[in-house]
């Protein structure tokens, strides 16, 4: 089990299995976006209070599920990096950050789409909205730390410690609808009997193919990251060579 | 339901489909970043391992 751990996490064997892996991840996060595209858009009935409106929801519930799911996965992977000082571990928190800063981004966008004809703005100084707001600016930090090293190593270090610090944030984004009095509603998505199955089951089918959909984009970034990390000479000539 | 009604989106078609025009156009962008992060890391790769062998 351990040498196999360990086989798999050293460059040359992990860059050829996320090479392979690709494909399928692919796939499957198209097959099951399309499968929820078309239940939310055309299957699902309307909402009896937003009308044809709510189905904003189906991309924009996703979007942010996934912004805190990847900051999460950053985070934990930055301790991982710092602790054992493993170059993998810091190579995902790497290839993670873009890929959630985007998320957020998708999360806050929709959002205000959506609030302009429901709350009749496009932006309130909410708690929910505040705290993800701050979600895009600790990415926004770390991808800027980041490059203002020359030295990857000291890039990986220096960022994983913000990427730590700012993992209090996640519960402040989740918990903001219960602790304050927020115009945004509650978790209809994770709380059962909240929505009918007719509309929920093309919700869950967009977030699992959002989240193979990051584990994709992952892989293909983290391959890049672990070339980038590599100093053996013959293995990098092997994978030039190919 | 015909065409035109889906597309009319109740009245909201100003809002939904411009939020997943959005989604859509920022996934593909997230591909096309990755895939040229990636090639950019076989490329400084490929001119290290050169300035290693001329240096030799």
């Amino acid at each position: 089990m351990w040498t196999w751990f360990h086989k798999l996490a050293s460059p040359p064997h992990f860059y050829r299995i996320a090479g392979l892996t690709i494909p399928a991840f692919s796939w499957a996060a198209g097959l099951l976006v399309a499968a929820g595209l078309y239940g939310g858009l055309v299957l699902a009935p309307p909402d009896y209070q937003q009308g044809e409106g709510f189905r904003i929801f189906y991309v924009h519930v996703p979007s942010a599920i996934l912004s805190m799911f990847v900051y999460a996965t950053m985070a934990i992977a930055a301790a991982i990096g710092l602790i054992w000082r493993m170059k993998l571990a810091h190579a995902v928190a790497a290839a993670s950050a873009p890929i959630g800063a985007w998320f957020t981004a998708c999360a806050l966008a929709t959002g205000s789409i959506w609030g302009k004809p429901m709350w009749g703005t496009w932006w309130v100084g909410d708690a929910r909205l505040t705290s993800e707001l701050i979600l895009l600016f600790l990415y926004l930090g770390y991808l800027g730390l980041r490059s203002s090293f020359d030295d990857l190593q000291r890039a990986d270090r220096a960022s994983a410690v913000l990427a730590v610090i700012g993992i209090v944030n996640l519960p402040v984004i989740h918990y903001s609808v219960v602790w304050w009095n927020s115009i945004h509603q509650g978790s209809t998505l994770l709380t059962p009997g909240a929505m009918p199955i007719a509309m929920k089951w093309p919700a869950l089918c967009m977030l699992a193919g959002f989240a193979l959909f990051y584990g994709a984009v992952l892989f293909v970034r983290l391959r890049g990251e672990v070339v980038r990390r590599e100093r053996s000479a013959a293995w990098l000539r092997e994978v030039l060579v190919k | 339901m015909n065409i035109a009604e889906f597309l009319a989106m109740g009245g909201y078609a100003a809002y939904v489909w411009p939020a997943y025009g959005l989604v859509f156009a920022v996934l593909a962008l997230n591909v096309w970043a990755a895939r040229r992060s990636h090639e950019r890391a076989l490329e400084e790769a490929r001119r290290r391992l050169m300035q290693e062998e001329s240096g030799r």
